[in-house]
């Protein structure tokens, strides 16, 4: 139905020409799958980082007593932060503040301090994720872990953490997909990915195309990790559906 | 005998709620002690400060005459010398029968993992568990759980046993296998302290039983005579509620 009031509409063929055209599609394909190699590179090395750093600020946040209070108000001030400031503005203040700076021995690629800005937010993101999990195990196992003699970092380590993190996986790839995306962001302070690739394309041939492709691209990378996802959720299912039963 | 655990003047407090009114109390090694009383008069919160899982707000705790509640005391080292179990088991649902066995031994005692599970198969062979060594705790059922965090806490090699409603959470029918195991424990002249509503449990493996209410010992004797000839009039009225519901 859509399909056909946008193909019967009196601005298609000029669209279909602009947006659909074959031979620039498969002229700018390679060119532009080159460049995506760089938001592949972005989001495995910021997913990496972010796997661990997420991590710590959760377990600071859920470090219990007073006496942990300074930690958990740090871990508390830098999710609100991260998460309530706009992605492209960290990148914006990273990419183009910190280089600037000219302090000797840091990088000044403002590419690297992209990356930087992006695992600041996404680890804000996961943070909150690994939270819920380590909430959601409850308060018993930690006493069974305790009352064997195991220090709190022991049951951390083998008890609360190994339950929680296999919990919060799906919700942890969702935001996973979301940091792929927001790769192209990267762009807007000057490396040529692949969404910067097809920008330079589009400005030499009036040709929208190119942006097309790039669509597919990150489409082409997100039904994977999306799809692991379902699977693992509805894994998750009918094992506790199998646990249930006597 | 020489005396195992003391407790003095224990008090709790659950914010405005006094829980333990002041406990006194002494086991000798090899002696099996079994708290009785309503929910809710203490019982549970008393094996939970026995075993530090929650802090105290006055009285002393003393193992073997080494004083548990003193400050800057090793908290992880104590508890390693006193085993409890749970009423809902708590096994780590994430490791198979044996890592849950070997999990205590290896991390806190420093065990070698092949040392840590021979012991683990010894304590399994011994109860009967010795197939569901690599099964998950969600394919066993209530009473296999159960052995299993007793084997659990057996493998740390405990000075003291501290049981608290074990078998609270099992169907009637699963209760025997549990019980059997306990009495088992107490024959080969294992220190427990015991919390449960199996009151013809306690009457036959008890050494001495504590009826516990509104967060005090009120009364403690042989079992023969708590049960059989108790002084005081809330022992008579809360043993006459248990035999009207049919569990003496």
């Amino acid at each position: 139905m859509i399909a056909v009031v946008v193909v019967s509409s009196p601005g298609w063929p000029e669209v279909k020409r602009a947006f659909f055209d074959p031979d620039r599609f498969t002229g700018s394909f390679p060119d532009l799958a080159r460049a995506f190699l760089l938001n592949v590179r972005i989001f495995l090395i910021a997913e990496a980082i972010i796997l661990v750093t997420a991590l710590v600020v959760a377990v600071m946040r859920s470090l219990p007593g007073p006496v942990f209070f300074p930690l958990r108000a740090l871990g508390v001030a830098y999710a609100d932060f991260f998460r309530g400031v706009p992605t492209i503005l960290v990148i914006y203040l990273f990419g183009f503040g910190v280089p600037a700076l000219g302090i000797a021995g840091i990088p000044r690629s403002p590419l690297v301090w992209a990356v930087v800005a992006l695992v600041l937010v996404y680890t804000a993101y996961v943070s909150e994720v690994y939270r819920a999990g380590i909430e959601s195990v409850h308060p018993s196992q930690e006493a069974a872990a305790r009352s064997l003699g195991l220090t709190r970092f022991q049951a951390l380590r083998h008890v609360v953490l190994p339950q929680a993190v296999r919990r919060v996986v799906p919700p942890l790839l969702n935001d996973f997909i979301g940091l792929q995306k927001d790769t192209a962001l990267v762009a807007l302070i000057g490396p040529v990915e692949a969404f910067r690739q097809s920008q330079i394309k589009v400005a030499a041939t009036f040709n929208f195309t190119p942006y097309l492709a790039t669509a597919l691209l990150f489409i082409l990378l997100t039904i994977p990790l999306a799809r692991l996802t379902d699977w693992l959720v509805a894994r998750d299912r009918r094992r506790q559906l199998a646990g249930r039963s006597p | 005998m020489s005396e195992l655990l003391r407790i003095e003047g224990l008090r709790k407090s659950f914010g405005r709620e006094e829980v333990l009114r002041g406990i006194d109390l002494a086991l000798a090694e090899h002696e099996v002690v079994c708290l009785i009383g309503a929910s809710g008069s203490g019982k549970s919160t008393l094996l939970r400060c026995v075993n530090l899982l929650e802090p105290i707000d006055e009285g002393r705790i003393f193992l073997k005459g080494e004083e548990l509640t003193a400050r800057g005391v090793d908290v992880n080292r104590l508890r390693r010398r006193v085993g409890i179990v749970f009423q809902a088991f708590n096994l780590f649902p994430h490791m198979s029968v044996l890592r849950n066995v070997t999990l205590g031994p290896t991390k806190a005692l420093g065990l070698p993992r092949k040392a840590a599970e021979e012991r683990a198969d010894e304590l399994l062979a011994r109860f009967g568990l010795a197939d569901k060594r690599d099964e998950y705790p969600d394919r066993l059922s209530g009473g296999q759980q159960q052995r299993v965090a007793i084997v659990r806490a057996l493998a740390m090699r405990p000075e003291l046993l501290l049981l608290d409603e074990v078998t609270s959470a099992l169907d009637p029918e699963l209760v025997g296998e549990v019980l059997a195991l306990i009495r088992e424990l107490a024959q080969g002249g294992m220190t427990m302290l015991i919390a449960t509503h199996e009151m013809s449990f306690a009457r036959e493996t008890a050494d001495r039983v504590c009826f516990l209410d509104g967060g005090a010992i009120l009364e403690e004797g042989p079992p023969d005579r708590i049960f059989s000839a108790p002084t005081e009039a809330r022992t008579r009225r809360f043993l006459q509620r248990i035999v009207a519901a049919g569990r003496l």
